[in-house]
């Protein structure tokens, strides 16, 4: 089975068009750490068609998603074959197709099981593989993300799976002294390939507890490597890929965007850890965000196209660390930064980026950076309450505009 | 601990339902809705028939009302709830929270190395006694040595396991040497007898360039993946969970070895103690369980960390077979520990061994225990309840051992670990690309650009950095 690595988009979009297919994960065929080993090619996706063009589109500008929760999203003007499915079945079959390729992957949480999963991301698998390497475990997130250390220190990929990412705070001092650190401390002879994985982010009322945003608490664990998925294609690639990894790391899912529905390739593919993904090339303004807000910044593209702007909208993808390299190139592009997240605006990834373009990027900036985040509150249950929390498209209209004056 | 039995009229299903009590527990029956099959790695394992049934299976709510029905027992003194049936009766009766009689301790020496008529015992033989004495006295004369050195200024800090020499070297010779151990930080003996070397313990406790951890962890927080050995993490408890995994994995994977993992008296407060042994129970995972009661944690004596009869008694909590061992009788330790780690394996349960000791040791270089507890306790444990002694008299009982090889053994082992001791002290410390390696498999950008900055920092100003600092 060829294994086409599929780009973010990002290098290409900005330079010329590098067609080198590779086979497995990068990593370990170029030296060091380069991002821009993983390409495109021959993909299915509007982007390697209309590269150089002037009209530079990339599929998902086509298709603005009018809400979050779209079910039924328009079908991108694909022309190879492929299959449509919703992101938690993107999840399910990039775990799936990881399991069968691997016998040493396996999933652990509460209800994974028989049960499929809360989200359904772990349907019918325990069905496939048994009950022991997808198992139930009784109720202690620190319990069973420890379990999933000891397990990975003994040879085996475990797929932890948080019930909900606020779930995971249960979890911190395993998550923080052990699973980042041991490969440090045991001087590289113990590797940890876990995967962690949960919803997160505020959800339609669900409540405080279970709305968190747990990428701010986790950013500053020096081990782990934190994405956050958006989009089916995207939420598959970054599964396999964090399964392959020989590092801890953190996948962050939404919970309302288990439903989007998407076209993805039928061929195997993963997608790069460290890479940002290319929403919307422009010219005016880069527009850097990640999971949910997404959705909310392109649903703001559509308002600011009409009033006559051009952004550049990036999805960063990896929270930690970030692709300064994409980022970089944008900035460079449009002068102009606006970040938008969904986590607090004390100590978010927002800060951290903005606190990390500044220092790098800082003589290309002709604005300074506007972060747009939710507010320092906990977040309430009531539906007006919770949604003004969250960025919504007209302040990112507003931003931009003042941004771009 | 007093239960009472359901009345029932028919003893048989009551008996099937209710547990042996004295001590330890011995059989317990298997509803059908327990264990698990490992269908997809390869073919069904022989020790798993007996248990086996696909859980979710059996969760089918047609199924659940099958077992109901095709009981015959129309029993009116029994209920059925989620679990199991239950008997019940009519007398209002709390269970007390201790039983009249503390449970008895397992030992096979008495003080003065005598075996007690009549033991169940694992017989040891000469070679393998006398490895075990060796380094037994080893281990003393490796605690006394570092301690010294640290109190000299050449190492930070030590700990010491003076006083529970046999639960450390009689356990480790009890296991597989592809057991793997999770250590909590007080069982450098179970490495030393799998043949870590004192120079591979000097060089960890001087965090040199040599030191398998490269330099990164505090001393006595050895790790040696060649010896099964993983590394210690300071924080209390977090090993336990992890045992849990351990076992799990090696359950998939079908190898003949187990997890065994060690926790102090205090450790079992935490909370990864209790989830620790419930993963391990559900799972059904091959996990030795082995708890140094040894009287202290810090300042906080047992009366002050539990209200229980010890650990022993937490393992029924949560359906793990238990014991209590005399943690200073080596004879002791080796059988209990060698029949849970055959249990573990074969039966793929956990276990958990209580063993009896003390802290004759202060708890770390950085306490003085004489400031929260008598001197004179502290002698009487030294002198009169020594557990290498005990075992020496044994052994030399035996015509094993004589008072040359002793002196023989205490001087070279001196000399070696003074040698050790010197030559880490020479060694290098790790390079400064050690600062930024294992971080990740593979430097991220930001890690090498901090590492840029940092080594041009260090070449502008050498006069800042300690002497000998170097790339």
């Amino acid at each position: 089975m060829s294994a086409i690595i599929h780009g973010a988009g990002a290098a290409t979009a900005l330079s010329t068009f590098n067609f080198k297919t590779l086979v497995a994960p990068c990593r370990t065929n170029i030296p060091g750490r380069s991002k821009r080993c993983i390409v495109a090619a021959g993909s299915d996706d509007d982007a390697s068609k209309s590269f150089g063009s002037s009209i530079l589109t990339v599929r998902h500008s086509q298709k603005l998603i009018a809400n979050a929760v779209a079910t039924k999203a328009d079908m991108s003007a694909t022309t190879g074959t492929g299959h449509e499915l919703l992101l938690f079945e993107a999840l399910q079959e990039g775990l799936e197709e990881e399991m069968d390729r691997d016998p040493h992957v396996c999933v652990m949480g509460e209800d994974v099981g028989h049960y499929g999963g809360s989200y359904k991301v772990t349907k019918g698998l325990a069905d496939k593989f048994g009950d022991l390497r997808v198992l139930d475990t009784p109720i202690c997130e620190n319990a069973f993300t420890g379990m999933g250390i000891g397990a990975a220190m003994t040879g085996l990929r475990p797929v932890i799976e948080g019930m909900n990412m606020g779930f995971l705070l249960l979890a911190f001092n395993q998550i923080s002294n052990n699973c980042g650190m041991l490969h440090y401390t045991s001087g590289g002879q113990f590797t940890i390939p876990v995967v962690i994985r949960g919803p997160g982010g505020v959800g339609r009322q669900l409540g405080a507890e279970h709305s968190q945003r747990l990428e701010s608490y986790f950013q500053s664990i020096p081990g782990i490597q934190m994405v956050a998925c958006s989009t089916p294609y995207n939420a598959k690639g970054l599964m396999k890929a964090a399964i392959r990894s020989e590092n801890p790391v953190i996948l962050f899912e939404h919970v309302l965007l288990y439903n989007l529905k998407e076209k993805i390739p039928d061929e195997e593919y993963i997608c790069n850890l460290e890479e940002a993904e290319m929403v919307r090339p422009g010219e005016h303004i880069t527009i850097l965000t990640y999971s949910r807000m997404r959705y909310h910044v392109m649903q703001a593209a559509k308002t600011l196209v009409n009033k006559g702007y051009d952004p550049e909208v990036i999805d960063i993808r990896s929270l930690k660390p970030f692709d300064l390299y994409t980022i970089g190139n944008s900035v460079k592009k449009t002068h102009r930064v606006l970040i938008v997240e969904e986590c607090m605006r004390t100590g978010g990834i927002g800060a951290s980026l903005t606190a990390a373009i500044n220092e790098n990027f800082h003589d290309y900036l002709d604005a300074p950076v506007m972060c747009l985040s939710s507010q320092d509150v906990p977040t309430p249950y009531a539906g007006t309450l919770e949604e003004w929390t969250v960025v919504q498209p007209a302040q990112i209209v507003t931003a931009v505009e003042q941004l771009c004056q | 601990m007093a239960i009472w039995f359901a009345r029932s009229r028919n003893i048989v299903s009551s008996l099937r339902h209710n547990l042996n009590l004295s001590g330890i527990l011995v059989q317990r029956d298997h509803s059908p809705r327990h264990a698990f099959t490992n269908s997809q790695l390869s073919s069904r394992s022989v020790f798993l028939d007996s248990f086996t049934s696909l859980r979710h299976e059996s969760t089918a709510v047609e199924k659940q009302l099958d077992l109901v029905q095709q009981s015959d027992e129309e029993d009116p003194q029994e209920l059925n709830f989620p679990g199991g049936k239950v008997g019940y009766t009519s007398e209002l009766k709390f269970i007390p929270e201790s039983s009249s009689r503390r449970v008895p301790c397992y030992r096979v020496l008495d003080e003065n190395g005598r075996i007690i008529p009549d033991s169940d015992f694992i017989p040891v033989s000469e070679k393998l006694a006398v490895r075990m004495y060796e380094h037994m006295a080893t281990l003393q004369v490796m605690d006394h040595i570092f301690y010294e050195a640290q109190r000299q200024g050449r190492i930070s800090f030590y700990i010491t396991t003076v006083g529970e020499e046999a639960v450390n070297i009689a356990s480790a010779a009890a296991l597989a040497p592809d057991d793997v151990v999770l250590p909590q930080y007080r069982e450098p003996g179970v490495l030393l007898w799998r043949g870590f070397t004192l120079q591979e313990f000097a060089n960890q406790c001087f965090g040199n360039k040599a030191d398998h951890g490269k330099g990164r962890q505090m001393p006595v927080h050895y790790g040696s993946n060649r010896h099964s050995y993983f590394t210690v993490s300071s924080p209390i408890a977090t090993q336990l969970p992890q045992a849990a995994g351990v076992g799990y994995s090696l359950k998939m994977e079908k190898k003949n070895a187990c997890a065994v993992t060690f926790i102090g008296d205090g450790g079992t407060s935490e909370g990864d103690f209790h989830a620790g042994l419930n993963f391990a129970a559900v799972m059904e995972a091959p996990v030795v369980f082995i708890c140094r009661n040894n009287g202290w944690a810090i300042s906080t004596h047992i009366s002050e960390q539990f209200r229980s009869d010890g650990i022993v008694v937490k393992g029924q909590a949560y359906g793990i077979r238990s014991i209590r061992v005399d943690g200073n009788d080596a004879l002791a330790i080796y059988s209990a520990v060698r029949s849970a780690r055959e249990m573990a394996v074969k039966e793929q349960r956990p276990v958990l061994i209580e063993a009896m000791t003390y802290r004759v040791g202060h708890h770390s270089t950085s306490d003085d225990s004489t400031k929260y507890r008598a001197a004179d306790e502290i002698q009487y444990w030294k002198m009169s309840r020594n557990p290498v002694n005990r075992f020496r008299k044994w052994v030399e009982d035996n015509g094993w051992w004589s008072e040359e090889d002793e002196s023989k053994l205490r001087s070279d082992a001196r000399k070696q670990l003074l040698q050790a001791i010197q030559a880490a002290e020479k060694s290098e410390k790790p390079p400064l690309t050690e600062l930024f390696s294992d971080v990740y498999d593979v430097k991220t950008k930001n890690l090498e650009e901090q590492e840029l900055g940092l080594k041009e920092l260090v070449e502008k100003q050498p006069q800042d950095y300690p002497p000998g600092f170097h790339i």
